[in-house]
């Protein structure tokens, strides 16, 4: 059982099967998880270089952790933008990356195809931990196996991603894996934040939040980036947390009890209410328990492909 | 491709009664005593050892499940790599005697990923080791406790276990390959 690529860029144009494989390996590395011991030897040996371009506290350390309890070297360089032209510097680090023989490199980057990129000028196997708007695969393959542990199947699973979908990587890599696994999906958020002819992409469109909960089964709440207010896109966050905040009373008249997920970290009470977070049916810190099996998995396999 | 039957249906529970009864006779009981199957067979094999010890001693052993993916010394390069599955195993083994099962015993190294695997999991007393059966070939100084039915084999011949859980019967046959030499 293999996955047919080197690299994990992103979840486009991802077979079911190599989804599957990765969820499935992920269940097995839960299990290491649970144990007093909690690491085992596959990737000893293996240098892995974290490089975070832009500031990151759950992912760095959710990959720091998968790498370690899989026994690989772990060296990490993160740095929040600087003023050098990102994409000389990021051409630049990987010349210097190629010559220290490193076996994979994992990549957070502002600019979109940063991964993509890196995959072409470097030998090692390289994983996207995030490349600007475009993908965040780990992070939907996590939200994918949260679900799949609630709910079985993905199949015909009903799920709504809410918030900024024009900005989001995360919104994008689950829709591209929830489709492929047969859940329907549907988005919901302010027109500005909507990116138009979304609809190409498999997806329904709400404006109404009040809609949204009549039919679906898990709301994906997404964070709402502040900075995205001063630039116009929506009024005010209040106005926001009126109409698009995930809220007890707006999922209080849904006809069956709806899954809230969020990728972190939260806005309380803005995009979601500090109650329904805290709440029974949130799943959100089984997502980031779940971020270090999904994490160890894709490791793991593209690790042993060499 | 020819197939000899080595040990048949019935040969194959008097073989697993065998192997209960000189467990518990080594043990002189089944004080502390813990079986751990080896993934798939192995597994298999451990469930039925368990319930026969069971029904000999009257009292519940605990039994585990033991995939040794992780450990094992070929992982990197292999084209036909295993789906890697978990290990279960719900007591703590810390103390315990340990009876680690498998089908078949041959280079050795499965046991010495087996055995690396539970010291991470815990510190049993002790670590006995049983095979169905034992064809020889060691690669590394490992010797089981407990053997079904030795069988010395050429490097061209394969053992195929059959058990009633995954395979509808209960059988080992001793099959001669056309290659060359089979693969370890």
């Amino acid at each position: 059982m293999k996955l047919r690529g080197r690299h994990l860029l992103g979840l486009d144009g991802m077979s079911r099967e190599d989804i599957s494989l990765i969820l499935d390996t992920a269940v097995s590395f839960k299990e290491v998880l649970e144990r007093p011991i909690k690491k085992v030897p596959p990737l000893q040996g293996k240098t892995i270089v974290n490089l975070f371009f832009e500031a990151s506290t759950r992912t760095r350390i959710s990959f720091e952790l998968a790498e370690r309890r899989l026994s690989a070297d772990v060296v990490t360089f993160s740095t929040a933008g600087s003023s050098v032209s990102k994409g000389e510097t990021l051409k630049d680090t990987a010349r210097n990356i190629e010559a220290m023989k490193i076996d994979m490199v994992v990549i957070r980057h502002s600019a979109p195809g940063a991964a993509h990129f890196l995959s072409r000028v470097v030998k090692a196997n390289v994983i996207n931990a995030g490349d600007g708007g475009h993908e965040h695969p780990t992070q939907a393959l996590l939200d994918m196996l949260t679900l799949r542990e609630k709910y079985a199947t993905l199949e015909k699973l009903k799920v709504c991603i809410v918030g900024d979908i024009a900005h989001s990587r995360v919104a994008r890599s689950n829709i591209y894996g929830l489709k492929t696994m047969g859940a329907e999906v549907s988005v919901c958020g302010p027109a500005t934040l909507i990116p138009r002819d979304i609809e190409r992409l498999g997806v329904r469109v709400f404006h109404r939040l009040e809609e949204v909960v009549k039919e679906v089964d898990v709301i994906n709440v997404l964070r709402i980036q502040l900075e995205r207010q001063e630039s116009g896109l929506f009024p005010s966050l209040r106005e926001y947390h009126r109409y698009f905040g995930v809220t007890k009373e707006k999922v209080a008249k849904a006809p069956k009890p709806i899954t809230i997920m969020h990728p972190g970290p939260i806005n309380r009470d803005v995009e979601l209410s500090a109650d329904l977070a805290d709440s029974e049916h949130s799943v959100i810190l089984q997502q980031v328990t779940n971020g270090v099996a999904v994490r160890m998995a894709a490791l793991y396999l593209l690790g042993i492909s060499n | 491709m020819k197939k000899t039957k080595i040990i048949d249906a019935a040969g194959f529970q008097r073989t697993i009664n065998r192997l209960a009864h000189e467990i518990v006779e080594k043990g002189k009981g089944a004080e502390n005593l813990a079986v751990i199957g080896i993934r798939t067979r192995g597994d298999y094999l451990a469930r039925r050892i368990a319930a026969k010890i069971e029904e000999i001693e009257k009292k519940p052993i605990p039994m585990g499940t033991l995939d040794i993916t992780l450990y094992r010394d070929d992982l990197r390069g292999r084209l036909d790599q295993p789906q890697l599955q978990s290990t279960q195993i719900l007591f703590d083994i810390t103390g315990k005697t340990l009876v680690l099962i498998d089908d078949v015993l041959f280079t050795g190294r499965t046991i010495r990923a087996a055995l690396n695997a539970l010291m991470d999991i815990g510190r049993p007393a002790e670590i006995q080791l049983l095979v169905l059966v034992d064809r020889g070939h060691r690669e590394l100084p490992i010797k089981a406790d407990f053997v079904g039915k030795n069988v010395p084999t050429s490097m061209k011949q394969k053992i195929d276990v059959l058990m009633n859980e995954v395979d509808g019967e209960d059988a080992v046959f001793l099959v001669e390959s056309e290659e060359t030499e089979i693969k370890r």
